[in-house]
């Protein structure tokens, strides 16, 4: 993983996504680099990274900040804090982009309703998403509906295949499905 | 009924830490992974339980490895599940749990078989879920499907491989190299974020290939790339390739400048930013090369984004250094961004504006900034510390406030790193300019009273030593240095006992108080203080007596230590040791060393330290040849000069060893013929060229096996203490002998042969020892004015000022100073500073200022100043002749 960040290379690079709580508490964080090699590494980067960033308003627009010779860009939505970070030498608006599309992506796929319970209910959508953005620190997609197209489950396979199951497993997917379409 | 339910939904807002996942516990869940094996796969169940693990490892739970096993094995099962969500999380926690590769088979193929599916979604993944665990091995099966993948017309599928091949090319270079024509058909495609990885991975392919690039760069910028980040790339690699041509100073036209210029009217921020970015980082860039970027720039500056303003104010700053009028035009701007709510853009705008602004604007400045210099990172407090130095030394007359506000946030909490350059900002002022030096001082007096850094109390205590004395009330000084002995740990104390015997032994008038001040730490119950004491007292003459303290003195107490340290500190390893003993040489260091430590003008730095060098072990080596040891004292030994081309059939190299009266050549032999064993081998060496030398001396060696180093030395009288230089060629003579190569055994006769060596030249710099001082300006000073030669040279037309300063460095072999050695890029004058020791053991100072004299032509004034006047003239007559 590490060969990406060490190589030299002028290849735009990512070096953590970070979800947190209001309160700093980790709701999904995805670390690319080695900079932080211990999980205490990580919790101390978020603890303080949180403390400096947490007056600031970084509700309408993303915000930014140097911080240990990195680039954070930071956004606030409700009780989640979202971070990006990337080397100081990193194109910042670069950077605003690809959070900016993960943002996103997280907002259509939530319906607009991004806060941490939503959030932690939701958990496995924002591993998706987070999985889709980026791939060991290379930007894979920006563009948020492109994101959440991919993260979106249209289960054309298994209603392809719909004679081979058996009646109680359709019966189960019937109302599967059905719950599905009420909850929404 | 209805009640109940509300309050109850009541309750779950009220708490605060409500979540899913309250209550989880790693073994429960562990437990619930079972369902994995059910043979009636419940698709949304084991989606959960996955987001659960998802969740334990995320919030940093490690598993065991047993633990991992078992999960992975589990989570393989899942594979006959044909549902597509559970799939997508399967492929997730598979890259989660990097399983080992004796694991990693048991996936393969179900991995293979979804890479090869219909559904475009489990293409994508599973090639980058395969592309993640894989080894080589099974990379060389899948490479044909990967390749197909490069190409496939689904933009996400193609993505996923060309993102995959860009990870492997760290680990299997050679086979990702194999697909480069795929890559390069992928660079064409319509998709945005294929186009921009393809892009990124035929770079890295090619990025050793200094010709491909510039090709690559030239069709891309005429093409249309659609992707704003495959731009941005492309910008990046054109900067490269602007970076490694040459500059065409004829036309005073830059390849490639109109594309960079021409994507400052992109229609996406992030590629007009890059661009300008880029123009500003050019090498020797014009100000009508700027114009353009400083524009779009300043439009920046005034967005209502905080990313969009932080980014042009950051690149501007790192413009106002090398060209600040170019970014006066953005003052106003500027002015409006004093006041905004990020603090990190706020001191970007006034540290740029403090570099760009003039004399009158600096108070008003200054007020602004102690508003908030609370509120800012160290990071920032810093860069604004090294802008108030560099304000201060363009305005001197702004040092009283500009100290004031040094000495303030002195005071204030602070990290070691914000505190070092505070005082080295104050340091440097001193130094710099003279009406602050007596404030500065007691600025620094007031700070070391509640300093929590050892470091740089007893850097502080060491300069107060150096400039106190110097002062018109030294007195006033002595409370603060003789509460240090007080107040601190030990290593303070003995720092502030030798501080003192500096000012006793400057300011004849304080004597007799700092001998007082001496004896009692004479009780202290630290080692290192009493010894310190004990010598200070003894060596000052503490019987008393007022007298003159006499040179000797002076020179112990403030001369420079003329041995690097860790040539020191090995010779202290053999404890039993004089200190003439320890060898002056200083090894040249990596280069990139050199460039950390000299990064930054410090204050209170030390030379860097070099590697221990070999001379030990070849005066080792020398004093056992009874022939030699009559010579004296090794004065210096040459690096070895290679004196046959590579791999020939005698490879040999030599090393001058230089003394008083001699020098001796060790010429280090090795034979690379198997079938073949040379006997009395002696380097024959004509030395008509080299007039002031004789011969008086040879060691032949008695054998040269295959492959076994051996050395045959020759020595040579010359005039003591001269500079002699000449050239000597070099004959091997020897006696061959042939080798049976099955038994090893030698023939008994021989054949006597020559091998024509290459010449060697004895030059002026083989007498120069490196030599660095700590101080070059008191070095400098303290030499005086009294052998000091000046002259001015013209050097001609040279490729750059750093290709002459580097021949002129080399030219004298002396130790560079003070990281002068390294040349700012643009610059058109450079003062360079270089210390040594020339043979006699007469020290040397020399001050090389270069300007650019037109366009290429190098102009030279060389200020030269020793111990011995016709030392300095022989420096001047090396450059003369060189």
């Amino acid at each position: 993983m590490s060969g990406f960040f060490l190589s030299g290379n002028s290849c735009p690079a990512v070096k953590n996504i970070l979800i947190l709580d209001s309160e700093g508490k980790r709701v999904a964080v995805k670390y690319y680099s080695d900079e932080w090699p211990t999980n205490s590494a990580k919790l101390a980067f978020e603890k303080s990274l949180f403390g400096r960033t947490l007056k600031s308003n970084a509700r309408t627009e993303a915000e930014i900040t140097i911080f240990d010779s990195n680039i954070v860009i930071y956004k606030f939505v409700q009780d989640l804090h979202f971070f990006i970070t990337g080397g100081d030498d990193e194109n910042e608006l670069l950077l605003a982009t690809v959070l900016q599309g993960l943002f996103d992506a997280i907002a259509l796929r939530l319906r607009n309703t991004i806060d941490k319970r939503e959030a932690l209910e939701n958990l496995d959508v924002i591993f998706l998403c987070i999985d889709e953005v980026v791939d060991q620190g290379m930007i894979l997609e920006t563009d948020a509906n492109a994101i959440a197209g991919k993260v979106a489950i249209q289960n054309m396979d298994a209603s392809a295949t719909l004679s081979e199951q058996t009646i109680s497993q359709a019966l189960a997917s019937a109302r599967e499905h059905l719950t599905k379409t009420l909850l929404k | 009924m209805a009640q109940p339910l509300v309050k109850k939904d009541d309750d779950r807002d009220d708490e605060v830490d409500y979540s899913p996942f309250l209550g989880i516990e790693k073994g429960a869940v562990l437990q619930e992974a079972r369902v994995f094996n059910d043979p009636q796969l419940d698709p949304r169940r084991c989606s959960q339980v996955i987001t659960k693990l998802l969740y334990l490892l995320n919030q940093g739970e490690t598993f065991t490895k047993v633990e991992a096993t078992e999960v992975f094995f589990a989570v393989t099962k899942l594979f006959q599940s044909r549902d597509m969500g559970l799939r997508r999380m399967v492929y997730v926690i598979i890259k989660e749990l990097s399983p080992s590769a004796d694991e990693v088979i048991i996936v393969t193929s179900s991995l293979m078989k979804d890479m090869t599916s219909k559904t475009d979604m489990y293409r994508a993944n599973a090639i980058r879920v395969l592309c993640r665990i894989t080894d080589g091995t099974l990379l060389t099966q899948i490479e044909r499907y990967l390749k197909q993948a490069i190409v496939d017309k689904n933009p996400v599928v193609a993505s996923a491989a060309l993102v995959s091949g860009i990870h492997l090319l760290q680990t299997n270079p050679e086979i990702v190299k194999r697909w480069s024509n795929e890559v390069q058909e992928a660079v064409q495609s319509r998709a945005a974020l294929v186009q921009f990885h393809a892009l990124a991975l035929l770079h890295q392919i090619r990025q050793n290939d200094r010709l491909a690039v510039n090709k690559l760069v030239s069709s891309l910028t005429r093409g249309s790339v659609r992707s704003p980040l495959a731009q941005c790339l492309l910008i990046r690699y054109t900067s490269q390739v602007i970076r490694e041509s040459t500059n065409d100073t004829q036309t005073g036209d830059r390849p490639f400048y109109d594309f960079l210029e021409g994507c400052l009217r992109h229609k996406a921020e992030m590629v007009i930013f890059e661009a300008a970015r880029a123009i500003t980082e050019l090498n020797g860039v014009t100000s009508r090369e700027l114009t353009p970027a400083i524009t779009v720039l300043q439009l920046f500056l005034s967005s209502s984004k905080p990313v969009l303003r932080f980014a042009a104010v950051r690149t501007l700053n790192k413009v106002a250094m090398s060209h600040p009028t170019a970014v006066t035009n953005c003052n106003i701007d500027m002015e409006s961004l004093i006041s905004d709510q990020n603090r990190s853009i706020a001191t970007l705008a006034i540290t740029t504006l403090l570099k760009t602004g003039n004399e009158s604007s600096v108070d008003r400045l200054m007020k602004q900034i102690t508003n908030f210099m609370s509120d800012i990172a160290d990071e920032f407090k810093i860069v604004v510390v090294d802008a108030i130095r560099s304000l201060c030394l363009k305005f001197p007359l702004k040092h009283r406030s500009l100290m004031n506000f040094l000495s303030n946030i002195l005071r204030e909490e602070g990290g070691f790193e914000y505190k070092k350059a505070i005082v080295d900002s104050i340091v440097i002022l001193i130094r710099d300019i003279p009406e602050a030096k007596e404030s500065g001082l007691l600025h620094l007096c007031e700070f070391i009273e509640d300093c929590e850094f050892t470091y740089l109390s007893t850097q502080i205590l060491h300069f107060l030593g150096i400039e106190g004395p110097k002062t018109s009330d030294p007195s006033k000084y002595i409370r603060y240095i003789y509460n240090r002995v007080h107040l601190e740990n030990a290593t303070v104390r003995a720092g502030a006992v030798s501080t003192l015997a500096k000012f006793g032994a400057m300011v004849d008038g304080l004597k007799p108080r700092i001998f007082v001040l001496l004896r009692r730490c004479l009780f202290d119950n630290d080692d290192e203080v009493r010894d310190r004491a004990t010598l200070y007292l003894n060596t000052l003459g503490g019987d008393g007596a007022v007298v003159e303290t006499d040179e000797g003195v002076k020179e112990f107490l403030f001369g420079s230590l003329d041995v690097p340290l860790v040539n020191l500190e090995n010779s202290l390893k053999n404890y039993a040791f004089d200190i003439n003993s320890v060898p002056k040489d200083v090894k040249t260091q990596p280069l990139a060393e050199k460039k950390a430590t000299s990064k930054k003008p410090t204050g209170l730095g030390a030379p860097p330290p070099g590697p221990p060098s070999t001379v030990d072990a070849y005066e080792k080596l020398l004093s056992s040849i009874p022939e030699f040891a009559s010579f004296g004292k090794l004065f210096k030994s040459s690096a070895p000069v290679e004196l046959t081309e590579a791999e020939t059939e005698y490879a040999v190299n030599v090393v001058k060893h230089i003394f008083d009266g001699h020098v001796v050549f060790q010429y280090n032999c090795r034979n690379t013929i198997p079938e073949q064993l040379l006997e009395n081998v002696t380097v024959i060496v004509d030395a008509s060229e080299a007039e002031e030398f004789a011969e008086v001396d040879s060691k032949p060696l008695r054998q040269l096996p295959y492959d076994s180093p051996g050395q045959t030395f020759v020595a040579f009288e010359k005039p003591e203490g001269v500079s002699a230089v000449g050239k000597f060629s070099n004959m091997l003579r020897f006696i061959v002998k042939e080798v049976d190569p099955s038994t090893g055994e030698a023939e008994d006769d021989g054949v006597e042969d020559e091998y024509q060596l290459e010449d060697l030249e004895l030059v002026a710099a083989d007498y120069m020892l490196k030599v660095g001082v700590s101080n070059f300006r008191n070095a400098w000073e303290s030499m005086g004015v009294d052998f000091e030669h000046v002259d001015e040279y013209g050097l001609g037309p040279r490729d750059s000022l750093a290709e002459a300063v580097n021949a002129v460095i080399n030219l004298l072999g002396m130790q560079p100073c003070e990281g002068t050695e390294v040349i700012p890029p643009n610059s058109r004058s450079h003062t360079c500073l270089l210390s040594g020791v020339y043979i006699g053991n007469v020290k040397v100072l020399v001050r090389l200022q270069f300007g650019l004299d037109g366009p290429k032509d190098v102009a030279m004034k060389l200020a030269v100043r020793s111990e011995d006047g016709t030392v300095s003239d022989a420096i001047h007559e090396i450059v003369a002749s060189g």
